[in-house]
Order: structure tokens, then sequence, then C-alpha cells
């Protein structure tokens, strides 16, 4: 039998991680809903004073999603956000700068604009795709990289090795690595090198639309005991209910992602072939100009994509509007299949100029491919289009 | 409407034609947005969430605020709240703070080039001569923690609203029903929702009421900016509780008053702090902006041994942080919920190392007194 850190993904993700209840010996691990703990003797607990700063809950997440990282912690936070900016303000201090890819989820960038800014952190984006590009916008006060790959929405990719070569040719420079859109098991970006790896667990972790959720991994120990002290004072650690959700979420991951791309790479493959489609962008196929560099540094491409139809914003909105199955809202990574327009909802904060700087076009439509059948997702496009096109489609 | 019924009395679940009696736990991250380019009432769970939202608006009612908004914890609500400044800020605070706050000022904000400069807010004078014209907010709590000094909260609103600062208030201690800063002239109330809000030590929470509709619009903004809010199970534990709120109170305070007085009488004592004694020094302060001195009470035992011994064998009264439950808990602020304060300021702050600190639960008052008469009784 393997050492636990050889498992196989599906293996990993119910066994290496389990904790062993006790009390009861249940299959499925307690919730323990309770904000203190019962001290033994002053100052003398079992490792849980008060659930701000920890709770068995959450820690079991927390353990499951450090076995997927490869990593022996990661913590957990009440929402992505919360972990980019519990990551931000544990690092940086006001005079700080940071480099942030041009395409980024609208959040992480009104975090930076109308938040982090007003505490004196500096930054700047830079087309993370291009090595150079971002080294020209090193500055001697950079400490940190934040970059998204694949970038939300139009699935730009970053390389994460050559961007962590060049971080750590530099002094104090860390790379963090918003790896929501693949998870480490379709694209480990601490064994590429990265220092920090972020996820939102309300998308694939949790697959299931249960929660919201946000997780850092990191082999940087120093940098997890900074991160757990601030935290702790920011009050931003995931609740135990919802720690527990996840949990279960979480032993499906590799099943559903195979699922996911699979039916991804069926939905991109017939979009580009139809003739109401102008563009795809989804890293598996040829016609998308960083394939390569998917084949390189993932192990999958993932159940993202995004497309432009042959027609105005009008008839793009109308189209998504029409359909049944696929439904129009936030989020991603879950069971069902989320079709979006990025321009007005995640990334309606930024301005039309540097959304159509950036190829976020007004009729661009974003898809989470979900675990519906494909047969019926693209009979469900085909009803969608009649309405909007008449018969011929 | 009378306090008691107004707990019980609202809405639970505007616009379900069901018409539950409890708070539908709405667990989800999104909601389906109907038009392609523009969203319904709620749009996902980090901006807003039916559940949370009727909690929210239950909490503005009960503080008598404008808006109100549930955070994943106390230092999640006022990490919020200081996120309303800038660089270049300042703060100026009464320096008996919760461990936790003191430790986001210092380590924390501190990095973001915003100064606290802390004073002895019991003097009205020392708070309007640390003004400049950069301090931005004023943070209070009252009754301090773990001191149950008194603050004068309408009187610091008046300096606060003369050099157009806001003042926040941090009334964990209190809950709604015994104090009402907003109408005392705060313009934010801030509470560990952990505590008296919920009753049960079974949520990890905070809560922010605001008096101003444009501050509101700042906070909720901030809210789902920095995605620390709370989540619907947890929304829907704190509805619940909630609803006891009177009822715990009431039996957590009289016990409290029993207590302070046996322990004012016990020879082993060395000093009582509770607001609600008449001897307290800030008895009549606390008479005049509150229903009672709540029922958190300190006491001193003359050693740091001596206050261990208590905690570690008193039966009834388990030694954990937190305060506000059901049950009755004893610690010991020094070296538990204060430790994170620096050890120089934790003895300039007056905190002593002998203090005791009791939240008051709902057994019989009884049992309670025996528990801790057998300990102090047995003290050398």
């Amino acid at each position: 039998m393997p050492e636990q850190k050889d498992f196989q993904p599906s293996t990993l993700v119910i066994h290496s991680n389990r904790v062993y209840e006790n009390q009861s010996n249940s299959i499925l691990f307690p919730i323990h809903q309770t904000a203190t703990y019962i001290h033994e003797s002053v100052g003398v607990t079992k490792g849980y004073g008060y659930s701000r700063g920890a709770n068995p809950t959450v820690n079991a997440l927390e353990q499951a999603i450090a076995a997927v990282e490869g990593t022996e912690t990661a913590l957990c936070f009440r929402s992505g956000m919360a972990a980019i900016s519990t990551l931000c303000l544990a690092l940086l201090k006001a005079g700080d700068h940071v480099v942030l890819s041009d395409v980024l989820y609208g959040g992480t960038s009104r975090l930076f604009h109308q938040v982090l800014g007003n505490f004196g952190i500096e930054y700047s984006f830079a087309d993370t795709a291009d090595v150079a590009a971002v080294e020209q916008s090193l500055q001697p006060n950079t400490r940190l990289i934040f970059i998204e790959t694949p970038a939300n929405p139009t699935m730009k990719l970053t390389d994460v090795k050559a961007l962590a070569d060049l971080a750590h040719s530099r002094e104090n420079v860390l790379l963090a690595v918003d790896n929501t859109f693949l998870t480490p098991l379709l694209q480990n970006c601490l064994d590429l090198g990265a220092d920090i790896s972020m996820l939102s667990t309300t998308k694939y972790i949790d697959g299931h639309n249960a929660t919201i959720g946000g997780s850092l991994a990191t082999h940087n120990e120093a940098l997890v005991e900074r991160l757990r002290l601030v935290r702790k004072t920011l009050g931003t650690i995931q609740a135990p209910f919802d720690s527990w959700l996840a949990l279960q979420g979480i032993k499906t991951l590799p099943a559903r992602l195979a699922m996911h791309c699979a039916h991804a790479g069926e939905l991109a493959k017939w979009l580009e072939n139809h003739p109401r489609v102008a563009r795809v962008y989804y890293p598996g196929l040829d016609s998308f100009p960083q394939k390569a560099l998917a084949e390189k540094q993932q192990k999958a491409f993932g159940g993202m994509l995004a497309f432009e139809l042959n027609a105005n914003t009008e008839d793009s909105l109308h189209f998504i509007n029409a359909l049944k199955l696929a439904t129009c809202a936030e989020s991603l990574g879950s069971v069902e299949t989320l079709i979006t327009n990025p321009a007005t909802a995640s990334h309606c904060d930024l301005t039309p100029e540097v959304r159509a700087r950036l190829g976020i076009t007004d009729h661009l439509i974003r898809l989470s491919v979900g675990l519906e059948a494909p047969k019926d997702l693209i009979a469900d496009f085909e009803q969608a289009f009649a309405v909007v096109f008449g018969a011929e489609g | 409407m009378k306090f008691a019924t107004q707990l019980v009395h609202f809405d639970p679940s505007p616009g379900d034609p069901k018409r539950p009696m409890a708070t539908p736990i709405y667990q989800t991250a999104t909601f389906d947005q109907v038009h392609a380019d523009s969203f319904g009432e709620y749009d996902y769970s980090r901006s807003g969430n039916p559940t949370r939202r009727v909690l929210e608006d239950q909490m503005a009612r009960l503080e008598g605020g404008s808006r109100g908004f549930a955070f994943s914890s106390g230092m999640a609500a006022i990490s919020t709240i200081t996120s309303l400044l800038k660089s270049g800020d300042e703060i100026v605070a009464d320096w008996d703070l919760y461990g936790g706050t003191s430790r986001l000022f210092a380590k924390v904000l501190s990095r973001s080039g915003i100064a606290v400069r802390y004073v002895d807010a019991t003097n009205l004078k020392s708070v309007a001569e640390q003004i400049t014209p950069a301090t931005r907010l004023i943070f209070v709590e009252s009754p301090t923690n773990p001191l149950l000094r008194v603050l004068d909260l309408a009187a610091i609103a008046e300096i606060a609203d003369k050099g157009s600062i806001l003042f926040c208030v941090d009334s964990s201690t209190m809950s709604p029903y015994l104090q009402n800063p907003l109408a005392l002239g705060a313009d934010i109330v801030v509470h560990s929702a952990t505590k008296f809000l919920c009753g049960h030590s079974d949520v990890t929470g905070g809560v922010v009421v605001v008096k101003d509709d444009i501050l509101g619009k700042e906070i909720q903004f901030l809210q789902n900016a920095q995605g620390n809010a709370l989540g619907p199970f947890d929304s829907f534990l704190l509805l619940r509780g909630l609803k006891t709120l009177k009822l715990r109170l009431d039996a957590q305070q009289k016990n409290a008053v029993k207590i302070a007085d046996f322990l004012a009488a016990h020879a082993k004592v060395n000093a009582v702090y509770y607001p609600g004694l008449p001897s307290h020094s800030g008895y009549d302060a606390q008479t005049k902006q509150a229903r009672g001195g709540g029922a958190v009470v300190g006491f001193t035992v003359g050693s740091t041994a001596a206050a261990k011994r208590i905690a570690e064998n008193t039966k009834l009264f388990k030694i954990a942080v937190s305060f506000g439950s059901v049950n009755s808990t004893i610690s010991i602020p020094y070296v538990m919920s204060h430790a994170s304060v620096p050890a120089e300021d934790r003895s300039t702050r007056g905190i002593p190392q002998d203090l005791l600190r009791l939240s008051v639960g709902v057994e019989d008052a009884e049992d309670l007194i025996a528990d801790l008469e057998e300990q102090l009784d047995g003290l050398v």
C-alpha cells in the first residue's frame, strides 16, 4: 500500500485527511458548533481556546485542503475575499507594492482600489502572461506578485514557474496564485514554485453552491503563524458548519473535476463549431493561443470557458436569458451549470475602457460547465439559439 | 412596542408565502439572476443573504439604527469599522479595551499608518485633549472589559460631534436590552454577538448597527469587499438565541447582583468590580445610561495563586474565555482574554493579576454562590 502522501487524488481526499472521531466512531467528523472551550486549568487547553482562533471542524477542512495542496497546513476563511484581504494585511504594510494580473476577478481589484489602497498599499497591474512585463513592473518596494491563472473571465494563462523564478530572484518578493479555476488537483501552484496558493472554496472545493469560503496554503511556516495571528485579529476564520459542508464537498472533488473537464471539453468543441459562435476561450482547444502552457503546467483544462456570439450585446444577453438548464448566477465550479455576463456581473466594477483593453467585451459570456449531461446542455443551447435567432439557429 | 415583544415580533421570513415562524436557512452561495444583466434583491451571499438580512434588520430595530450588519466575529465587525479609516487617520480610544481590539490596533492598523491615542475616557477633558485634526474615530467600551469602568457615553458623543468624528461604542457587555448607545449619541454600536446576543456559546459572530444611511452604505460596501459576513446557519442560530435575550439577561443580571453582594461581603475578597453595586464608582453613570449592571462581575482575591486556585476548583463556573452565555464561566483576564495586551500595558492599564472575571449564567443563584463560597472559604 502506498504512503499517504502518494495516494491518488480520489483516495487522498477521503483518507489522507480523515480524522477519526473516537467518542462514537462516527464515520463523519462532528460539527463543533461552539464559540469557546472549557480549559482544563488556567492556560491549559487541548489546543482550542476560542473558535475565532481555531476550531476542530474548521481544522478538519484545513487538513483536507492541505492534503490536496501537498502542504502541512492550510488555513480557511469566511470567503475567498477574506482570504485575500487577510493575506494582504498579514504580509504588507503602508508603502509596500503589489503587482497584480491585469485580468483579475473584479472583487480582488475592488479590494485593492477601495480598501487596501486607503491603507497605503501600492499596487499596479501587469500583463502577467508576459514575464518581461512583470519584471518591468517590479519596484524596490514590491513584496507580492498576485496572479490568477486561468484568469477570470478571459482564461488568459500565466506561467507560474517563470513568475516564481522571477519573484525569487528578488529579495522579499512572494508569489501568490489564485488557483480557484483549477484547484491544486489540476494545477499544483506550490509545486510550480508559488509561495502561496489561494482558493475560493465556494467554487470547486464545496462544489454544491452551499457555502462561501476561502483558503490559503503555503510551505512557509513563519507565514502560516503570521496568517493565524492576523486571521484571529481580523476574525475572518471560516465557521464550523460551513467547514463541515465543504468537508463533504471535497470528498467528491476528483470525481467532479473529471466530469467538469470532460463536459467543458465537449461543450467547447461544440460551441467552436457552431455558426452563431464567434470565439471560444478554452485552454483545451487547439485554437487557444496558450494551449502549450496549459499542457505544461496544468493536469487538465478545467471546467471553465468563455465565448462570444456572432451577435450584439442585446442578443447575447437575450441568449443567456433564454437558457433553461444553464442558470444565470454569479459564482462557478458547482454541479449546476452557471452562466454569466462578466461585464455586468463579476467585472462590473471595472470601467468600460479597462474591460475593453482586457478583452472583457460587453457581450462576453462566461460558462461554468456543470455535471448535467453534455447532450442535455447542448439541447438547451440549441433551443436558446432558436429563441433568439429563429428556427435556423 | 416594548423590548420583550420586539424580540419575538418581527417578520421572520419576508416574502415567503409559506409564512414559517422560524427564518428559513438560505444555505446558498449564489442566486438565480432572472435577467442576464441585472440582479434581484440578492446576487451572492457574500454581499447579501436573506437569513442574514432578517438578523441584520432585527438588530437595527433593537438598537434603534437605520441599518444592521452581521459579521463572522466581533473582531471582523470592529475591523470593518476601522476599515473606514485610511493612512494618516487617528483613533482616540479608551485604554481599557478587549485584548483582541488592542491587538488589532497594535499589530494590524499601525502597519497601515493609522495611529491610536489611548486615553482614560472617564476623564472627558483628556478625551478632548487627545483629539487632533487627524482624529476620525473615537472607540470605547462601556462598561469596559475587564475592569467594568463606566464611561459617560452621551458626554463623549458630544465631544465627537463637535469634531465631526465618528463615535463607536462596543456594547458587548450590555446588549441592546440594557443599553442603546445610538440613543446616547453614538454613530456606531458594535457587539460581539458571541456573547449575550447569542447566549448559548454556539456562534462566533459580530454585529454593527449604524444610525446614518450613508455610513450604512459604506459598511455594506466593506462587508462585501472584505468578505467577512456571518454565514446563513450561524445567522439562524443567532436569530433563535436573540428571542430569549430579555429572559436570559433578566435571570443573569438578578444572579449577578446576588453574587456581587455576596462577594462584597466576603472577607477574602479584596475588591468587587460590578457597575450594578451602589458602591461602584460608575454606579450613577450606569444607572443614568443603562438598565442595570449586566452579568459580568470582577473581583480580586489578593494573589494570582489564589485566583488560579478558585478558577480551577469551582465546579459550576467553568474556565473559558468569552462571556454572556447561559452557562456561568470564570476567567483570569490577565493571563487569558487580555494576554494579547503587551505585559507593560497590562500593568499600566491596571488589570490586576489576581482579577477573576465571572460571567454569570442562568443557573440557580444559591448553587452559584455555594460554589464560590466553598472556594473562598478555603483560601488561607
